[in-house]
This record gives structure tokens, sequence and C-alpha cells, in this order.
């Protein structure tokens, strides 16, 4: 099966990208070899701390990375059946709210204050689409009505200090989701919002997929959050995706020490008192990336070949994957 | 024994200008709350922006003091006290914010933001020297590393820091508002071993203020929900866990994430009115109602026209609704 | 105040061979024979009903001198900044925008050299090269447009330094903002990025020191006025306080404080429109 076959498959086919930065402190690997693979219809959460670089993914993919001080080693990333990074900057930003958009953490930072919430709607479906400025403008209103805004034309003239916060999330989305896009990257959309309005915004989310058949890259550091809205996950640790499974696969198996650690950290009432299962150290810099198994100096399981050696990433069965040398040998235990 | 804090009906009135620049009530963010905090126990507030846990927190540390009500410390009342004695008194109780970044001066060496505190107490060098050390050790930091600035540390780092400033002033009484949050979830387990250390070592009482409310139920002994400026529900930590009562509690529970068993299945609620519910909304007088009256699932007539204390329902187990 | 500074304007008008006699006649006339608090008083009065009195040398209305040279203040003010904008905020922009490329380092050199160098040194330089040198432009006088550009070149570079800088400095900073990312990734030209999502949020802190350098300059750009000789306000203003001719300064006073004040009310409303957070329901 030839490599352009296979990429058929899936809408987003990101293949052993390696990405470094060249900073006055040192050469920053910030991916070392990520592959990730997305079909339509799929929810794939991306978790990871931060400086693990899923960020630098979302980014890269968007072609967003400003390019001298970061650098494309090597890797694919083929989406609708073309490899992105081939692609020149005219080519890349035609794509770029088009066939995939994106949404983000803090709405109140990520749009522009000087406009108003219509004429940031209405900017995509007129330079993509080619719209005029009536026909764009009613759309948008039809945008914020799927958004949960309802056909409200005062919003469209509303500048967005004027929003709540969840509105303003509701806004960024409408705005990302305009040209009905193939690909929707959501970056840590609900972490600065209340729990309350998680959910909603979650649950919208799912609620586009369907209407547009869409996939959502989802990217978050709350497990719990993954956990309901994730169809698949890919675990990210230092530039390099340690874990992907399903999403029951993961949490009802997970295999690698450092996602079975993450999870035991989370705080359970029924132990109050105890101290908590924390991971010592931090996560690496990526200017200090350790050798072989990037995770060995925190892993309570480590052995001598894991600083010697990268762990191969394998196939345990039904399509959950992990790198790490001792599972089934050694384990931790809950 | 006496609770070591106790918190008796505490009011915080913000004033607007009204016609011909007169003084007119704009909101009340603190609605009479009260509570006892008992020594060496972490007590936990859970609530959503703009509910008033910050203005609550100000108020108790008398950083902004409040309209009205009584805020008593070891048996002695803050509003009693002259400014010179509220000072001094103010050593006792320190406050760790959310943001580590903030809370630290970017040009100052972290061995002179830990100084600082010291050197307002006359120490001699020598002394605060060993303080210092002593300080970094409990949390964590290498000494040396004391003369580091602090964007040479990792966001855990920073809040260790904040956390052995707090203490330099060596208080009873610690405010932690939301000191977790901005951490990685790897972090975070260790900054709350490191909280339940000290805790134990200094003999500590925590007032622990988070939306996260696994977090909360897991490190608090005793936990109340506020909203719009009013405690709802008030009971220990396993109570409230095991048996919310109140219909807010309730529905953050449910909104917990990774608590849902079947996401896709809850009803279409996002197409309406439910964008304004508890996004920021500032109750605009102390209405003489339930405040959560307009979206509860099992209000009627008579939370709209009556408002509900907060009454015991069961041992210690303290709600304020009509329905439940 | 300014009957402070030692000088007696009844001996300005006398001359040097007047009699005593005569200063005191001229004394009377002026009126400044008074104590100095009812003069104020009296001059306060008259200000209210917009009466700047007369100049005490020259014997006209102090409100009609200013009027008369105000037009030609305003009018090199009003180049001063044009020139002054049209160098800087393109120049400020594309420095921003490419950093440390050639633009930049041109937009930076001018700056520095722009700020160092007084005005009125500009001034005379072009004076030498284009009226006596090459004949260019006329040497003195007022009434034509060629009259203005010299000296309105000289003061728009000299304000030009600092508004590109600001411009730059301005442009820079919006450039880092997170909106700038939303606008990218929405596939925005890197045209569209930078003129019409950062420049708008860009311009308000240039616009505020823009508005209060025109209000400086509407007072009378004094030095310039000198060196090219043209009949402003700045002109009028400097004689006045040589022959301590009290109700002209005076008069200038209010009205530059007037005409600054007007200014700056006029740049909060272009402010506000610029800046919706700020706008009054």
């Amino acid at each position: 099966m030839t490599a352009g076959a296979a990429a058929n498959k899936y809408l987003l086919d990101i293949q052993d990208l390696d990405v470094d930065f060249e900073q006055q402190r040192g050469l920053a690997q910030a991916l070392r070899g990520v592959d990730i693979r997305l079909q339509t219809g799929e929810t794939h959460a991306l978790v990871g701390e931060s400086g693990s670089g899923k960020t630098v993914t979302s980014m890269c993919i968007m072609g967003l990375l400003a390019m001298p001080p970061g650098r494309v080693n090597r890797g694919k990333i083929i989406f609708q059946k073309r490899d992105l990074l081939q692609l020149n900057e005219n080519e890349r930003r035609k794509v770029r709210g088009k066939d995939i958009g994106m949404i983000f953490q803090e709405p109140g930072k990520y749009l522009n204050p000087a406009y108003k919430i219509g004429e940031q709607i209405t900017e995509s479906l007129i330079l993509h689409l080619k719209m005029k400025k009536k026909a764009a403008t009613e759309n948008a209103l039809d945008l914020l009505n799927l958004v949960g805004l309802g056909k409200n034309r005062r919003v469209l003239k509303s500048y967005p200090h004027e929003l709540s916060g969840g509105m303003k999330q509701r806004a960024m989305i409408a705005m990302a989701i305009a040209c009905h896009p193939a690909l929707l990257i959501a970056d840590e959309p609900t972490t600065a919002l209340d729990v309350t309005l998680q959910l909603q915004i979650l649950r919208l989310l799912l609620k586009l997929k369907e209407k547009f058949a869409m996939g959502i890259l989802f990217i978050s550091h709350d497990l719990g959050v993954v956990k309901e809205i994730a169809d698949r996950i890919s675990v990210i640790y230092a530039g390099k995706i340690i874990e992907s499974a399903t999403k029951s696969q993961l949490f009802e198996n997970p295999l690698h020490p450092y996602t079975k650690l993450l999870l035991l950290s989370i705080p359970d009432a029924t132990k109050r008192g105890e101290r908590l299962r924390a991971i010592p150290g931090t996560v690496p810099d990526a200017e200090d990336v350790p050798p072989g198994c990037s995770f060995h100096p925190r892993c309570p399981l480590a052995e001598d070949e894991c600083r010697d050696a990268i762990p191969p990433d394998i196939d345990y069965g039904d399509g959950h994957q992990a790198a790490c040398f001792l599972i089934g040998r050694k384990w931790i235990h809950s | 024994m006496d609770p070591f804090i106790e918190i008796k009906n505490l009011v915080k009135d913000f004033y607007g200008r009204g016609l011909l620049n007169r003084r007119k009530l704009a909101v009340r963010a603190v609605d009479r709350v009260s509570f006892d905090i008992h020594r060496n126990t972490v007590f936990g507030l859970v609530g959503e922006s703009g509910c008033g846990k910050t203005t609550l927190v100000r108020s108790i540390l008398y950083l902004d003091p409040p309209t009205s009500g009584e805020i008593r410390i070891d048996g002695t009342s803050l509003g009693n006290l002259s400014s010179h004695q509220l000072r001094s008194f103010r050593k006792r109780m320190q406050i760790v914010f959310q943001d580590p970044n903030s809370a630290l001066n970017p040009k100052m060496r972290i061995e002179d933001s830990l100084a600082e505190g010291l050197v307002n107490r006359r120490f001699p060098a020598a002394e605060r020297d060993r303080r210092i050390k002593r300080l970094l050790d409990l949390v964590g930091i290498a000494t040396t590393h004391r003369s580091r600035f602090p964007h040479e540390f990792s966001g855990g780092q920073k809040q260790r820091i904040v956390i052995a400033r707090a203490l330099c002033m060596e208080p009873d009484f610690l405010v932690l508002d939301e000191p977790v949050s901005n951490l990685d979830v790897s972090i975070q387990a260790q900054i709350i071993n490191l909280l339940l250390d000290l805790k134990k070592e200094l003999a500590l009482t925590y007032l622990f203020i988070s939306h996260d409310l696994n977090l909360v139920g897991y490190f608090s002994d005793r936990l109340a929900v506020m909203y719009q400026g009013r405690l709802v529900e008030l009971a220990s930590a396993d109570e409230i866990m095991r048996n919310p009562c109140h219909p807010y509690t309730r529905k953050l529970f449910s909104s917990m994430p990774g608590k849902n068993t079947a996401i896709g299945e809850a009803e279409d609620d996002d197409e309406n009115a439910n964008l304004e519910s508890s996004d920021g909304k500032i109750a605009a007088l102390s209405a003489a109602c339930c405040t959560y009256a307009d979206e509860c699932p099992i209000g009627d007539r008579q939370c709209k026209t009556d408002e509900p204390e907060l009454m015991e329902i069961a041992d210690g187990h303290r709600i304020a609704c009509f329905k439940a | 105040m300014i009957r402070v500074i030692p000088g007696d304007p009844a001996l300005v008008i006398a001359g040097i061979d007047a009699s005593q006699s005569d200063i005191d006649a001229i004394r009377a006339k002026l009126g400044t024979d008074a104590p100095v608090f009812s003069q104020y008083v009296n001059w306060i009065w008259d200000v209210m009903r917009f009466d700047f009195g007369d100049s005490m040398i020259s014997g006209q209305p102090v409100t009609r001198l200013i009027l008369d040279r105000f037009p030609l203040t305003l009018s090199l003010a009003l180049m001063g900044m044009v020139i002054s904008i049209i160098i800087a905020i393109p120049l400020g922009v594309i420095s921003a925008v490419k950093r440390w490329s050639f633009w930049d380092y041109l937009g930076m050199a001018f700056s520095q050299i722009g700020m160092a160098v007084p005005s009125f040194w500009l001034g005379i330089l072009l004076l030498l090269l284009l009226s006596v040198k090459f004949k260019i432009f006329p040497l003195f006088g007022s009434g034509t447009i060629m009259h203005l550009i010299l000296p309105a070149v000289s003061l728009g570079i000299a304000r030009a330094a600092v508004l590109l800088r600001l411009t730059r400095a301005s442009m820079t900073e919006e450039l880092s903002k997170e909106y700038v990312i939303t606008a990218r990734s929405k596939g925005m030209t890197e045209r569209i990025v930078y003129y019409k999502h950062a420049l708008k949020n860009a311009l308000l802190p240039v616009i505020t020191i823009g508005g209060i350098q025109l209000g400086y300059m509407l007072g009378g750009a004094i030095i310039i006025e000198q060196v090219f000789s043209l009949p402003g306000l700045g002109r009028l203003f400097l004689f006045g306080v040589y022959q301590r001719d009290f109700p002209l300064i005076q008069g200038g006073v209010v009205f530059v404080a007037f005409a600054f004040s007007l200014i700056n009310f006029l740049v909060d409303m272009l402010y506000s429109f610029l800046n919706p957070k700020i706008r009054i329901n």
C-alpha cells in the first residue's frame, strides 16, 4: 500500500513531523517525529502538558509558524490528498480559514477589539467564498444562530468587549466555521471558561461536527474534558506521541507509564488527606530533551535501555499504540 | 472549641453614581455570607466567575473592607482594630493567587522577593539568610537558585516561590485563590502535595478557592458553593460530593467534564437563553428572591418572591432553597 | 506674572528722549499706573466679553492682531502636520512590518537624525540651499504656498522623527498580539492583517501624540517663523514679550491655551471613533 493510498483514507495524516526552532539558548526540538491520523467525523484529542509540542503541531498544520526561527526537518502533513508542507505560502493561505478553521483559548485576546463581530465573520466569507457584503452579512447571521447566539443583529454590530466570555467564544467558533471547513482545530477552547459553559461549548462543537461532517483536532491538557469529547486520543510528551488509542482504550487500559501516572494524579475525593500520586520533576525543555525515551528521568519503571534508545511505536491490538520498552514487563500499580 | 475564623453576615456593596451624582447602589457583590473555619482545616469555596468569591476574599483580608458584617479571627473582630493593629494582624493571614507571573516582580531576584517580607520585620542579615534558606527548602526550591530571576523558573516552581513568600510572614491562615489553575496537571499534583505537607508541618488553616469541583472536593474538609454573592450550599466536603442538594450545586456537578456519561444525549439547550446564565452575570441589587430562580429546573413562584435562607437540612449540611 | 519682568512699555512707546511727564501721560493712557491687581481684574472682565484689549505698542486691538496672523500659522501647522504624517506613518508601518530590513534602517536613521537636528538649523540649511543657492523658493515674505513649503518641511521633519518611532513601536506591539494570529488563521492576506487589523489599533497612540503636536504648532512655531520671517502668531507673541506688550501677551496665552484645549478635544473625539472601548454609550 503506497503512502498516497493510505493517505486517502484520512482527512488529516501527519507523518513523522519533525520541527526545530533556532533560539538564542540553543536548538529547541519542538517536534521529534509526530504521527497523527484523523478521519472525517472523528474528534481526535491531542493531549499534553505545556511545552510538549501540542500548540506547535496545530500551528504547523495551519502554517502559522514563523519559519526563520522554525524549521521543518522532515515529515508530511497530508490534508485532502495534498501535502501541505509542499505548498507555497499563497496556496497554504487559501486553505487557512476555508478548509481548516481554528479556534483558540482566550477569546478576549484572540478577537480584534477594534472591529465588530459581524465584520470579523464576514471577512472570511468575502475573501474565501467571494460573497458580496449583503449576502455575507445574512450568512453571518445564520452562523450566529448555529452557534447558539440566535439571529441577533445586535451581536453582529457589537464589539468583542461588549460580549461575555461565553458569547465571545461562540462568536469565534462562528468565524472559524464560516466557510464550512473540513477540519476544525480547537486549541484549548474551554480552558478559560467556567465549568457550566465548558459543557455547552463542547456540545456545540460536537453538534457542528455532525452538521458539517468535520473532523476536529482538539488540543487540551485536561483529561476530564478530553473524556467528554474525544473519539481518539493521542498523548504527546516532549515532541513525540507516546500513546494513541480510542477513548475507552486509553481510560480503561492506559499502556504508557506517563499516561497511567497522569490519570492517577487526578484528585479523588474518596482519598482525602492522602497525598496525590504526583509525577516528580517537570516536562523537559525542548532545548534539553533527554536521550532515549524522553520520559525516562521521571519514570518510576525506567531501566538502562530506556536511556539508550528511543522506544518504537508498537500497535498492541485494535489500533492502540504506545512507545515504551517496558509494556507487558513492568506495571505502575494503582 | 471556637472556630478559628468566623465570618458573620458579610456584605460588600459597590456604588455607582446616580442622578445628581448621588451614591447609588450598583451591585451587591457579597450578600450576607456567613461561615466558620476551624483551625488546621481546609475550607473550600466553589463558584464560577462573577459569583463574588474574589470580592469575598478581599473583604475577609480587609484589603477592601466589607460594607457590613463581622470577621473574627481567633476571637478578635477585625472591624474593631485600628489601622496600625490591623497591619500587624494582617501578617497572620496571607494570600496565594492564581498567576505566579503577576505575583512576582520580574526584576527582583527571588531571594530579594522573599527578603522583602523579612526586612520589614527587622531581622539581622544572618537571620534573614537562614530563614530564606529554610523557606526555599520547605517549598522544594534548590537554595543554589536563590539569586535567580522569576523568568528562569517554570510555572510550578514560580508558584512554589509565591507560596514561600506567603509563608515568610509566618501566617496562621492562608487564602489560596485558584493556586493551581494555571499549572499543568502533573505539576498541580505536586503543588497540592506541598500544600498538604505544609499544612501538617506548620499547622496552617486554608481557605481554598477553585472552580475545579473535583479538586476542591478532594482537598477540603468543609465546602461552600457560592452563586451571585450568596452561599447556596454549605456542608462537609464528603457530604456535598456524595449528596449535593441545591439545584445549582447539582448543575455544577453535572457540568464537570469527565463525569458525564452520554454527552450527546443531553438536551439542546445551547440554542437559547442559557448563554446568559452564570456567564459573568452580576446581581443588580440584593433581590428579595432566590437569585437562581431564573434558571432553576425546580423553581416556582415562591422562589421568585421569597428569599431562601441558609438552613440546616441535616447535621452540618445547610442549603438555601425552598424546594430541595 | 509678566509684569514682574523689568521693563516698562511706556518707555518703549515714548522713546529714549521722552520727558517724565510724557511717560506719565502714556502710563495713564495705558492704565499701567493702576495697581497690578486691579489691572488684572479689568482685563479678565474684558476677556469674558472677548475683548483682549488693545496692544500697548501698536494700539490695534489684540483680537484683530491675532486673527490676522492666525490663518498663516494655521496653514503652516497643518502643512507641517501633513508632511509629518506622510513621512512618519508609512515609514513607521513598514519599519514594523519588515523589521531590520533596509526600510527599517532607513526609518530609524531618519528618526535619529530628525530628533537630533534642531528644526531651525534645518530651516536655515534649507534656506541656504534652496532659496539662496538654487533660488527655488522665496527667501522671505508670505502670501503664497511657495513661502510656506520650506518652513513646513523643517517643522514636519522634526515632528516626523518622533511620530515615526512611535508608529513603529505601536505597530510592532500590535503585531505581537493574539488577534493577529486569529486573522492569519482565517486565511487573511498579509496585507489585510497589517493594514486592516493591526494598523487600526496601532494608530491610537500615534493620533494622540500627533494631536498634541498639532496643538503646539498652532501656538506658532516661533523659531521657524523667525528663520523664515513669516508674519505668524509666533513672531507676534515673541515681539510682544520683547516689548512688554501686556495685553498682547495675555491674549496670546489665552489663545494658545484655547487652541490647545480644542485640539485635545478633537483628538479625544477621534480616539473614541477609533477605539470602540471608550465610546460613550
